[in-house]
C-alpha cells in the first residue's frame, strides 16, 4: 500500500524537504536543518504541515454521551470554542491514543472534532461507530481526516503571523480556545493549541485550500524532525513511542497525564484506572539527561549504577536549545526523583544519567 | 551537487580516506553529512587501538539518526580528531577538512587500492 500524502506534498518537495514515513504518511522531516527549524520556533515563528493528524467529527443528540464514554477527560465542561487534551484508553486503562477534543459551534446538538494521531483515523472511526451501535446511541461519526489540512504555527511571533492573515482578533483566544476565522479568505478553524511549548495556533483548513493558507502564513517551514525535538524538550508524549498499546502499554497515570483522567465521569477503562489511582503506580514517566557524552535513543535500557536494568528510554535526542542529551522514559517510582543517578545503555556503552523532571527548558 | 574530491578514495558506506604514503586519514563524505543532517555526537576509538577494514570503528549521530562508521583499511589509530567532541558540527561544515575523524597507520598498503575511486563513488550517489 502506498503512503498517504499531505495536500502540499509537491510544495514541500519543491522547497527541498526531506521526507519520512510517519503513521502511514509521507511527511516532511526537515527542510534545511532541524537545528535551524527548532531555533525558529523557540525564537520567532515556524510553520508545520501536520495534515497527517487524523480528524473525527461527532455530532447528533447523543454525541456528547459517546465522547464522554470513549475519552478519559470530561467533555461536558467544554463550551463551543473550547478544547481539551484527553486520552483514549482500553478496558484495562491502557492508552490507545491521545487527542485534543474541540467543541465546534453547535448544529442543533453539540458537535465535536477530535484529533487522533497520524494513522489512527480508521481505528478511531471503527471504535466510535462500534461502541455507538453497541450502546444504541444516536450520534453521527465521520472520519474527516482528508477534508482538513492542518498547520501548526508556533513560536513567540505566531500571533503576529496569524493575525496578519485574518480580520478576526485571534489574539483574544486563550490557550485551548478556538474559533472559525477567515485566513487568507479561507474559512479555517483556528485554535490556540500546539505541541512545542511555545505560544501558537493550529489552523485547520479545507484540504483543497491548503496552499492558499500555507503560503499566506509567513513563517519558517519546519518538518517533523524539529516538531519531535521541540516536544521532547517539553516532555510531551508521542503516541506510538512514549506509549503504545502493543510495545509500550501504559496508563495515563504511568504516563504522567493524570490530569486528563476524570474518575467522576463514566468511560471505558474507568474502573481499571480507579484501581490504579487508589493503589498507585509502580513505574512512572520521567525525563533524564546524560552526564556523559552521547545521545539517549528510543529503546535503550535504563539501569541502576549497579547495572540492574530497571527501565527503558522511549524518546531521546540532543536538545537543540540546551545542547545537552535529553531523554524520556519509564522507571520504577523509587528511582524517579530529580537528581537520581542512573545509567543509560547506549549500544552497549554505559552512559551516566540523571533524572530531571521535564520540561527541560524554562518557558 | 555533492562535493566528491578527486584526491581520495571512498567506501560504499560513505567514508572517505586519503593517504600521504605513511598514514591514512578517515572521515565521512559530503553526501553522508547531508543525509544525516545536524551532527551532534561522534564516538571514536582511542589512539593505539587496532581497527580492521570493514569493521565498525565508531558512531556518528545526528539529531535524527545514528550511523555506524566503517574502517576503509586496517591499522593502528595514531590520531583522533578530538575537536569533534566539542564541535561535532565540523562534520557538517567541513567533512573533508576539519571534520576528519581518524588517522591510521595502515597495516598493509594493498587495501587502499580496493576502495572506490571518486568516479565510482559518484556513480553510487547519483
Amino acid at each position: 500500500m502506498g503512503l498517504r500524502k499531505p495536500p502540499l506534498y509537491d510544495v514541500h518537495a519543491d522547497a527541498g524537504a526531506q521526507f519520512t514515513e510517519f503513521g502511514g504518511w509521507d511527511m516532511p522531516v526537515e527542510y534545511d536543518s532541524i537545528r535551524a527549524e527548532h531555533a525558529a520556533v523557540r525564537e520567532s515563528v515556524g510553520i508545520f504541515d501536520v495534515s497527517h493528524m487524523s480528524e473525527i467529527e461527532v455530532s447528533g443528540p447523543d454525541g456528547t454521551a459517546l465522547m464522554q464514554r470513549l475519552t478519559t477527560n470530561d467533555v461536558t465542561v467544554l463550551e463551543p470554542g473550547d478544547s481539551q487534551y484527553s486520552a483514549i484508553v482500553d478496558d484495562d486503562g491502557i492508552i490507545i491514543d491521545d487527542t485534543v477534543v474541540y467543541r465546534l459551534p453547535d448544529r442543533g446538538d453539540p458537535v465535536y472534532l477530535f484529533i487522533p494521531n497520524a494513522g489512527h483515523d480508521e481505528e478511531m472511526y471503527d471504535r466510535w461507530t462500534s461502541f455507538r451501535d453497541e450502546w444504541d446511541l444516536d450520534a453521527t461519526v465521520e472520519d474527516v481526516t482528508e477534508d482538513w489540512a492542518m498547520f501548526a504555527v508556533q513560536g513567540p511571533d505566531a500571533l503576529e503571523t496569524v493575525s496578519a492573515t485574518t480580520d478576526e482578533s485571534v489574539g483574544d483566544l486563550s490557550k485551548f480556545e478556538a474559533q472559525y476565522a477567515d485566513v487568507a479568505g479561507v474559512e479555517c478553524w483556528v485554535a490556540r493549541t500546539g505541541y512545542t511549548g511555545e505560544d501558537g495556533f493550529e489552523v485547520l483548513c479545507p484540504w483543497d485550500d491548503a496552499e492558499t493558507v500555507w503560503s499566506a502564513l509567513d513563517a519558517t517551514p519546519c518538518g517533523l524532525g524539529s516538531r519531535d525535538t521541540l516536544r521532547m524538550e517539553m516532555g510531551f508524549l508521542l503516541s506510538g513511542q512514549d506509549f503504545d498499546p502493543e510495545d509500550e502499554p501504559r496508563t495515563p497515570y504511568e504516563a504522567g497525564i493524570s490530569f486528563v483522567v476524570k474518575l467522576d465521569t463514566e468511560f471505558v477503562g474507568r474502573d481499571a484506572l480507579e484501581q490504579q489511582h487508589d493503589a498507585g503506580v509502580d513505574e512512572t514517566f520521567v525525563g533524564l539527561t546524560l552526564l556523559d557524552r552521547g545521545v539517549p535513543r528510543h529503546g535503550y535500557d535504563i539501569a541502576t549504577e549497579d547495572g540492574d536494568v530497571i527501565g527503558t528510554v522511549t524518546s531521546g535526542t540532543m536538545s537543540p536549545t540546551l545542547s545537552e542529551p535529553i531523554g524520556l522514559g519509564y522507571v520504577p517510582v523509587e528511582y524517579a526523583d530529580d537528581g537520581t543517578e542512573l545509567t543509560v545503555l547506549a549500544r552497549g556503552r554505559e552512559k551516566r544519567a540523571e533524572i530531571v523532571t521535564p520540561p527541560f527548558i524554562d518557558n | 551537487m555533492f562535493e566528491i574530491p578527486d584526491d581520495r578514495k571512498y567506501l560504499e558506506s560513505h567514508e572517505w580516506t586519503t593517504t600521504d604514503g605513511d598514514t591514512v586519514k578517515i572521515g565521512i563524505s559530503d553526501f553522508a553529512q547531508d543525509e544525516l543532517g545536524d551532527v551532534v555526537f561522534v564516538e571514536l576509538p582511542d589512539e593505539g587501538d587496532e581497527i580492521t577494514a570493514g569493521d565498525e570503528f565508531g558512531v556518528v549521530e545526528s539529531i535524527k539518526a545514528v550511523s555506524d562508521l566503517y574502517a576503509p583499511v586496517s591499522g593502528t589509530v595514531v590520531a583522533v580528531n578530538e575537536d569533534l567532541f566539542d564541535a561535532p558540527e565540523l562534520v557538517n561544515e567541513d567533512p573533508y577538512g576539519d571534520g576528519w575523524m581518524l588517522e591510521l597507520e595502515p597495516s598493509s598498503s594493498d587495501e587502499f587500492d580496493d576502495l572506490l575511486s571518486p568516479e565510482e563513488y559518484r556513480e553510487q550517489t547519483e
